[in-house]
């Protein structure tokens, strides 16, 4: 593990400052310029809902350098009201904003690995990871 | 932040160059419909070539504003979408399909006018 940074997310624009810091970290990890738009929507993903659902959260960061894999761990932890039906938001076009409900699923499709954890009343922590390949 | 909007005889030319934020895109999409009704410009081209990334909100908006164009009477052709958008956004399950579309802003304008059938 090389080094861990966060982003606070309470405004609008702090979603672009997230993608941003994002893509400059998957760029020095390595990551060709697909990947990295890949990771940078990604993580414009996971920060809007942070933004759109709970208010505020962060997104943090973290390179992966274990002998053989090399990667991008990225976590998105809020203290929002959690997600009520999570097969529901899974779903390709399932939206309660309006949306075009392509975010999470569209998230796992991006990355490698995805976790979410989300419990009402308490808050939602998603992880995901890409490799370098 | 405003992007601004240029006017070439009856076609409104759009180049993107920043990363856009969720308010700056809304604010295009305002602009660019009041700039349609007062010039009575018939075609529009927005160029993608300068942004990299394009998630679900940007492409909602874009995908809205050339269905709104639409309903005023005008044509809107995106051009110059990078090949990582292009996959990007086909991960993400956004297939923006009733969007015409063009390699640049050069094809951009054959593409409008033939469309228009000047």
């Amino acid at each position: 593990m090389d080094f861990q940074s966060c982003v606070n997310i309470k405004k609008e624009w702090d979603i672009v400052g997230a993608r941003q810091l994002g893509r400059d970290i998957a760029k020095k990890i390595g990551f060709g310029t697909v990947d990295q738009a890949r990771i940078a929507t990604a993580i414009s993903e996971l920060a809007r809902n942070i933004y759109l659902y709970a208010g505020s959260g962060k997104v943090c960061f973290e390179a992966i350098d274990d002998m053989n894999h090399k990667g991008l761990s990225i976590i998105a932890i809020d203290e929002g009201p959690g997600i009520e039906e999570l097969s529901q938001v899974m779903e390709d076009g399932f939206s309660t904003s309006g949306g075009l409900g392509a975010g999470l699923p569209g998230v796992k499709r991006l990355m490698d690995e995805f976790d979410i954890v989300s419990e009402q009343g308490k808050g939602t922590e998603i992880k995901v990871v890409k490799w370098l390949r | 932040m405003r992007i601004p909007i240029l006017k070439l005889h009856n076609y409104l030319l759009i180049s993107i160059q920043i990363d856009l934020d969720d308010q700056t895109a809304i604010q295009f999409q305002e602009d660019l419909l009041n700039k349609i009704h007062g010039s009575g410009a018939t075609g529009v081209v927005i160029d993608l070539t300068s942004v990299d990334i394009i998630d679900s909100f940007i492409a909602k908006v874009l995908g809205d504003v050339v269905t709104m164009s639409d309903l005023m009477g005008a044509k809107v052709v995106l051009t110059g979408i990078q090949p990582a958008v292009a996959m990007t956004l086909i991960d993400l399950g956004i297939h923006l399909q009733d969007v015409p579309t063009a390699l640049d802003l050069e094809q951009g304008l054959i593409k409008l006018r033939q469309e228009l059938e000047e």
